[in-house]
């Protein structure tokens, strides 16, 4: 491995080298993606090693792109979300070398699905709160506690878990942050319903679940600051994506817009105009943001975008469905189902509508996103604070 | 097409820097509070240093043509800062209407050639003679006729810097059709009266020409064209101010609200007031890409000008009056007196919503261009 800086025209030659040695149309899917991550491809900016090269992130659109125009099969980033947003920079941060080589390839591959054992019935925007309890006993720890929203729980094989060890110290001391192995005896998975009819996410019990300590992540009592970095990371993942223009909900109602003329009228004309114009400037809020990122300079501006996607989102999933009329009064499916990943595009409106619901609570409540834009981008001060000094057990609940 | 460039760059950095500076030794608050109820409520002296010295006044004008040679982003750079100190100079009417006016003429004619060059130096000031509400794809304006002599009747309302020009530009109907003159306010015929204006840092006068010499600038094979190009990067540039003015509403609440106790704590630790900033700033973080986005469009002539122009003044209008609105309600019953001057910068964030088409009508020729029909 050299030590020279990786370019982009440095990781053009390695994507076509590597190419050449293993055609996508003919390589079994899984050996490719297995290759591509011993390769260093995968992301480029992790160690070199552990799937990457240690180069600049800003880079890695450049190998997507090569591996895209060749054909080559990806990881389905959708279906492993939460592992590739959550779990892998949190591993890579406080993971031992032997959890980072145990983990992160199948993780990168997508062998081994992932979730996110956070929120709780009792600790939702004040996750600090939480309750599940991990008691130590010999080289295990044994868990107990109910975790809730917790998608893909039902395909996943490992689970990123924050627990309470001890409970006499104020909320953010005690807590401890682990690896927790899905199908062990101790865990159940139950579907949630939702709003719109499915189960997209799940409550899991855990039961005396017992994690060999060889699963922890971070010291014992260093779990809060574990979990800024899983949380930190999904919420740059919810809001940070690229699209081109009229390319998320805004171009489904546009394009109801254009094929049902019978439809229209003039509020809806204005409220259309309206949002048409809102995602646009946001759109190009998300272009000025990314040019920031390339030339490292790092702006605030991106504590925010999830905040706006979530109006927006709504604001025209809501308009969509009054536009439809009579349609708008029926509703695609209620039959209670288990799908693997959010599909915006697949359902009718009425879904997108009530799904689109939850855009403004998971990942953090915009009321959260708030509070953290005004303290840390404004410099607003914080709300006066009863739990800062007490231990967990004496807190009200 | 490469993609546009929404950042600032280091020579941008440094034009801010200087205007910026200027601005906060020459344009203070309370010598503006004063200014605006004095005999001279355009800063004259502060207007030829930006013009003239710091050769802001033709910034997008070529050099061989008596400009800085930079583009529309560096105009609405300036723009932004004006906006921000709601600065009492005719930057708009003069350095970007009027000069945007006569670069639509044909620059072999020596009229339009020679008042170019004395804009574009800050050696005159020019307004165009049309209602500043007047906004981009509107029909060419009825309101002054030309005879074949070039003497103009006829008479324009709500002209913005008329009353701090010395030479106004004046789409006019003549003998051929649409045509652009250059009248000079001295000249006989002219009345220029100002309005008691709702902006009181940018003031609106009506023009009345009664037999008024014009010199032709453009004929009707440019006129209308000249003309609409005026508006349109008006329009589009107007956004960068927009943008300014919101950013100052925002650092003087966040100041204000951190300073300000009541009930035994900042009230800026109130989340119903926390979160009404946070929303204005995130409205900020759009409002700078769109703004940025119409800027440079203009520079470099895009196809979707006419998209970037309408997205950026519906959005940043509205913002702009968002942001001076709870500028003044977060401020309390001070935000409300004449001595704070967050009313200096509700009134132009008003009075530039109107300006160079409202939101709505922005919207309605998005609607056109992106294949919205009603």
């Amino acid at each position: 491995m050299s030590e020279s800086i990786v370019d982009a025209d440095e990781l053009r030659h390695r994507v076509a080298a590597f190419l050449a040695e293993h055609d996508p149309a003919t390589t079994d899917r899984l050996e490719f993606l297995r290759a591509r991550f011993d390769a260093g491809l995968a992301w480029v900016h992790y160690p070199a090693g552990l799937g990457g090269l240690g180069a600049p992130r800003a880079l890695q659109q450049v190998v997507d792109a090569e591996f895209a125009a060749a054909g080559a099969p990806d990881n389905n980033p959708r279906r492993i979300g939460i592992g590739l947003g959550m779990a892998a920079p949190t591993i890579l941060r406080f993971g031992t070398e032997e959890q980072k080589r145990r983990f992160l390839r199948p993780l990168w591959t997508g062998e081994e699905v992932w979730c996110q054992l956070f929120s709780e019935p009792g600790a939702g925007s004040d996750l600090a709160a939480l309750g599940t309890r991990a008691v130590r006993d010999g080289a295990d720890w044994v868990v107990t506690g109910q975790k809730v929203w917790t998608s893909t729980a039902h395909t996943a094989r490992w689970a990123i878990l924050v627990t309470r060890t001890d409970p006499d110290v104020p909320k953010h001391q005690g807590m401890t942050y682990f690896v927790c192995d899905m199908t062990d005896p101790g865990v159940e998975v139950r579907p949630l319903r939702q709003i719109t009819g499915e189960a997209e996410f799940n409550e899991v019990f855990l039961n005396g679940a017992r994690i060999p300590d060889a699963h922890r992540l971070g010291a014992v009592g260093e779990g809060w600051k574990v979990a800024q970095t899983t949380l930190m990371n999904e919420r740059v993942a919810i809001g940070g994506h690229a699209l081109p223009r009229e390319g998320g909900m805004v171009g489904v109602v546009a394009g109801t817009w254009r094929e049902r003329p019978e439809l229209r009228t003039p509020d809806l004309h204005d409220r259309l105009l309206r949002l048409w114009v809102e995602v646009e400037a946001f759109r190009l809020a998300g272009v000025r943001l990314r040019q920031q990122l390339a030339v490292g300079e790092p702006g605030p501006e991106g504590s925010g975008m999830k905040l706006a996607f979530a109006r927006l989102n709504q604001a025209l999933s809501g308009l969509e469905v009054e536009l439809l009329a009579d349609e708008g009064l029926t509703y695609d499916d209620w039959t209670m189902r288990r799908p693997e990943q959010v599909d915006f595009t697949g359902r009718e409106a009425g879904y997108r509508y009530l799904r689109a619901k939850g855009n403004s609570i998971e990942g953090g409540t915009s009321e959260i996103l708030r509070n953290i834009v005004a303290e840390r981008v404004l410099g607003l001060p914080a709300e006066p604070r009863v739990d800062k000094d007490v231990a967990w057990k004496d807190l009200p609940r | 097409m490469s993609d546009p460039d929404l950042l600032y760059s280091d020579v941008e950095d440094d034009l801010r820097a200087s205007v910026r500076d200027l601005l906060a030794d020459r344009c203070e608050a309370s010598a503006l509070l004063a200014r605006v109820e004095s005999a001279e409520p355009y800063d004259r002296k502060l207007w030829t240093t930006l013009a003239a010295e710091l050769g802001t006044a033709g910034l997008h004008v070529p050099e061989e043509r008596g400009g800085q040679g930079a583009s529309t982003r560096e105009t609405a750079l300036v723009l932004e800062e004006l906006g921000r100190s709601v600065a009492p100079v005719p930057f708009l009417g003069s350095a970007v209407l009027a000069t945007t006016a006569l670069l639509g003429a044909d620059p072999a004619g020596e009229e339009a050639a020679g008042l170019l060059r004395r804009l574009a130096a800050g050696e005159a000031t020019g307004a165009l003679a049309v209602p500043l509400a007047t906004g981009p794809g509107a029909p060419f304006p009825q309101l002054v006729g030309a005879d074949p002599e070039g003497t103009l009747t006829g008479r324009v309302g709500t002209v913005a810097d008329a009353s701090a020009a010395d030479v106004l530009v004046v789409p006019a109907t003549g003998p051929d059709g649409p045509a652009l003159y250059a009248v000079d306010v001295a000249a006989e015929g002219v009345a220029v009266t100002e309005r008691v204006s709702l902006d009181l840092t940018r003031r609106v006068a009506d023009v009345a020409l009664s037999g008024a010499r014009g010199r032709l600038l453009a004929g009707p094979e440019r006129a209308a064209a000249a003309l609409d190009r005026a508006l349109l990067t008006g329009a589009g540039l107007l956004a960068s101010e927009q943008l300014g003015v919101a950013q100052w509403c925002l650092d003087q609440t966040v100041g204000y609200v951190q300073e300000r106790y009541q009930f035994g704590r900042p009230v800026g630790s109130f989340q119903a007031l926390k979160h009404r900033l946070a929303d204005v700033w995130l409205e900020l973080v759009a409002a700078r890409a769109a703004a940025r986005y119409a800027a440079d469009a203009l520079a470099s002539d895009r196809p979707d000008t006419g998209v970037a122009v309408a997205v950026a003044q519906s959005y940043c209008a509205s913002v702009a009056v968002h942001a001076a609105e709870e500028c003044v309600q977060l401020h309390g019953g001070i935000g409300m007196t004449w001595e704070h001057p967050a009313h200096l910068y509700l009134k132009r964030a008003k009075a530039d919503e109107i300006a160079l088409g409202t939101p709505g009508r922005h919207r309605t020729t998005l609607a056109d261009l992106v294949d919205l029909p009603a």
